[in-house]
């Protein structure tokens, strides 16, 4: 394949994702489009209930809108109880390899700990810090910042995957 | 010097003693490069190519005094003085130095050299000479090693130079290992390399399949730590360089630890443990399997590095809302906060000499290195960038290499090297995008 037929899937997904802040899907979920509709789908809980919270700069503190998203997803992993979950914190690439990977590792359990408290079973839940080694925006402004700043929960099958 | 290789061997040569004694008896002081804080001018030196003595070594002659040159001048310390100056070339290794031939084209030091090979053996002999004083500068020095391990030849020779004109501990013959890396930023593959300081002779420690970040050397630099992606969250493993095997620390299924850094002693290796979001600074013995908890605080505390005694451990903590540098016994203890400037510091490494700490401080959207005494006193920066981060040093502790990365969506990570001072920034060749460099111990 061409450079660029790669780079227009790039384009076509990321507008496809855009207006749900949902730009990567845990991976293998495939493009949101008729599956989303299905609310048990792992596309409807990427795209709809919002597979990711972000955070201010240096903090992992979760904010009221953080906490609307949180148990959106306690409420869907209750109704779908076969999924495991992966809750990926992230950083900025402000900050030094190692402040941002215990600064992700603080994000995931702050997500880990609001999902228990919202009686998601610890068992179910794991999680995993990328420091800033996985942006998702590659700019090197605010606006990508606050968006790299985050934690991602990735949906796995099998419970204790 | 991994134990497959053949040793080289360094030694005065019987041959040569003649001349040593003639330099003993040259009347004038040493000639002496000092290296001080101010600004100072290269010495020139000549370097000839060395004289093949069979036709088998005819190629490698030119290529060694071509490293040794590369090696001085990226010091900036010294200037070769081009050949097409030189009044008569050096045809003999054997024949009088004609040292007013070397003053006309103002060259205070030269150095000579012979190359013979024999089947897959190498030799090398040089002598140092003082122009002006019309002698050696030390002894002429024979080396031997197989044609593969040339290039470290020529390093020892350079070391040997280096330290006897400038008085500073030599540094050339040792290797970097570091991060390797491609693709695009939002998917960066890593893979752990090492090569020569000066880029050379490039070797992948692992393949793409898995993140790997910030390996470091054993104090003998036959052993790396580092952390790798490997079972699906950061976990620190051991690897011994010549075979490549490699092993987790094992903290246990699911646990993620980062920036290790090996004690002093090659045995214990402090680095950080992420439990319940909270991450604390551990010691762990790779004989013994023993853990121990140097930190115990609600705050980050991580990239702990000892001194050379291996009695402190510095680290990087945000207990003070900032991250910030403390100093603590090695066995843990309370630590005392040694950074107080404006910004934010991360990454401190105790030099070899002991006697300065180097850090990454990021401060009004600029990122630096920079050095401190280890009581937080007389803080001098580097560099400045976009993004600098994870000073290492050079044996001796008068170099630092580091990462530099450049910004926006193409932004690529590079290794540079700046002396203490800070002068001389340089970019370290690598074949590609290149992060987190950690320099061996010098090779034996």
């Amino acid at each position: 394949m061409t450079r660029a037929a790669l780079l227009l899937l790039t384009c076509l997904a990321l507008v496809g994702c855009a207006r749900n802040d949902a730009t990567t899907a845990g991976a293998g979920f495939g493009a949101p489009g008729s599956l989303a509709a299905d609310p048990s789908s792992p596309a409807y809980f990427t795209t709809q209930v919002g597979d990711r919270v972000l955070f201010a700069v240096d903090q992992s503190t979760l904010s009221p809108e953080a906490r609307g998203t949180l148990a959106g997803q306690a409420r869907w992993l209750a109704a779908n109880p076969s999924y495991a979950v992966r809750i990926e914190g992230h950083a900025d690439e402000q900050g030094t390899r190692e402040y941002n990977l215990a600064l992700g590792a603080r994000r995931a359990n702050a997500v880990q700990e609001f999902l228990v408290s919202q009686g998601v079973p610890q068992g179910r839940l794991r999680t995993v810090t990328f420091g800033k080694e996985r942006p998702i925006e590659v700019c090197s402004e605010e606006a990508c910042y606050a968006r790299n700043r985050r934690a991602v929960t990735v949906l796995a099958t099998g419970a204790g995957a | 010097m991994t134990p497959r290789a053949p040793t080289l061997l360094l030694a005065a040569a019987l041959a040569l003693a003649p001349a040593v004694l003639h330099a003993q008896a040259a009347p004038s002081g040493p000639l002496r490069l000092e290296i001080t804080e101010g600004v100072i001018e290269p010495m020139p030196i000549a370097i000839p190519d060395f004289v093949a003595e069979d036709p088998q070594a005819a190629d490698l002659a030119p290529r060694i005094a071509q490293v040794i040159a590369d090696d001085l001048e990226g010091t900036g310390l010294f200037r070769r003085i081009p050949s097409e100056a030189f009044v008569s070339p050096v045809t003999s290794f054997q024949a009088p130095v004609v040292y007013r031939d070397w003053k006309v084209v103002d060259a205070r030091a030269l150095v000579t050299g012979s190359v013979a090979s024999a089947g897959d053996a190498v030799t090398l002999r040089f002598r140092l000479h003082d122009v002006f004083a019309e002698g050696e500068l030390g002894q002429g020095l024979q080396l031997d090693t197989t044609a593969a391990d040339w290039r470290r030849l020529a390093h020892k020779v350079a070391d040997e130079i280096y330290t006897r004109l400038t008085g500073e501990a030599p540094y050339f013959d040792s290797r970097v290992v570091f991060v390797s890396e491609q693709g695009p930023k939002d998917a960066r593959q890593k893979r752990l390399a090492i090569m020569d300081q000066d880029g050379a002779n490039v070797r992948y420690l692992t393949d793409d399949s898995a993140l790997v970040l910030a390996p470091r050397f054993s104090p003998t630099g036959d052993r790396i730590i580092y952390t790798s992606y490997e079972s699906g969250v950061p976990e620190v493993y051991a690897m011994d360089v010549a075979s490549v095997s490699r092993q987790p620390l094992g903290d246990g299924s699911g646990t993620m630890s980062f920036a290790p850094r090996f004690a002093p002693d090659g045995r214990t290796v402090a680095y950080s443990l992420s439990q319940g979001g909270n991450t604390d600074i551990f010691t762990m013995n790779l004989d013994t399997g023993e853990r121990r908890q140097l930190t115990q605080a609600p705050s980050i505390e991580t990239a702990p590095s000892f001194s050379p005694d291996g009695s402190r451990v510095v680290f990087e903590s945000d207990r003070s809302g900032t991250p910030q540098l403390y100093v603590m016994p090695a066995g843990g203890g309370e630590p005392a906060r040694i950074s107080f400037g404006q910004g934010r510091y991360g990454t401190p490494v105790w030099s070899p000499r002991g006697d300065l700490i180097a850090f990454t401080k990021q401060n009004a959207g600029r990122f630096h290195i920079g050095v401190m005494r280890t009581d937080g006193s007389e803080e001098r920066l580097l560099t400045s960038s976009f993004l600098d981060e994870g000073p290492t040093w050079a044996p001796g502790g008068r170099v630092l290499m580091f990462t530099r990365e450049s910004a926006g969506a193409e932004g690529a990570p590079g290794l540079y090297s700046v002396d203490v001072t800070g002068r001389n920034l340089r970019r370290v060749p690598t074949p590609g995008a290149a992060s987190d460099p950690s320099w061996s111990p010098l090779m034996p």
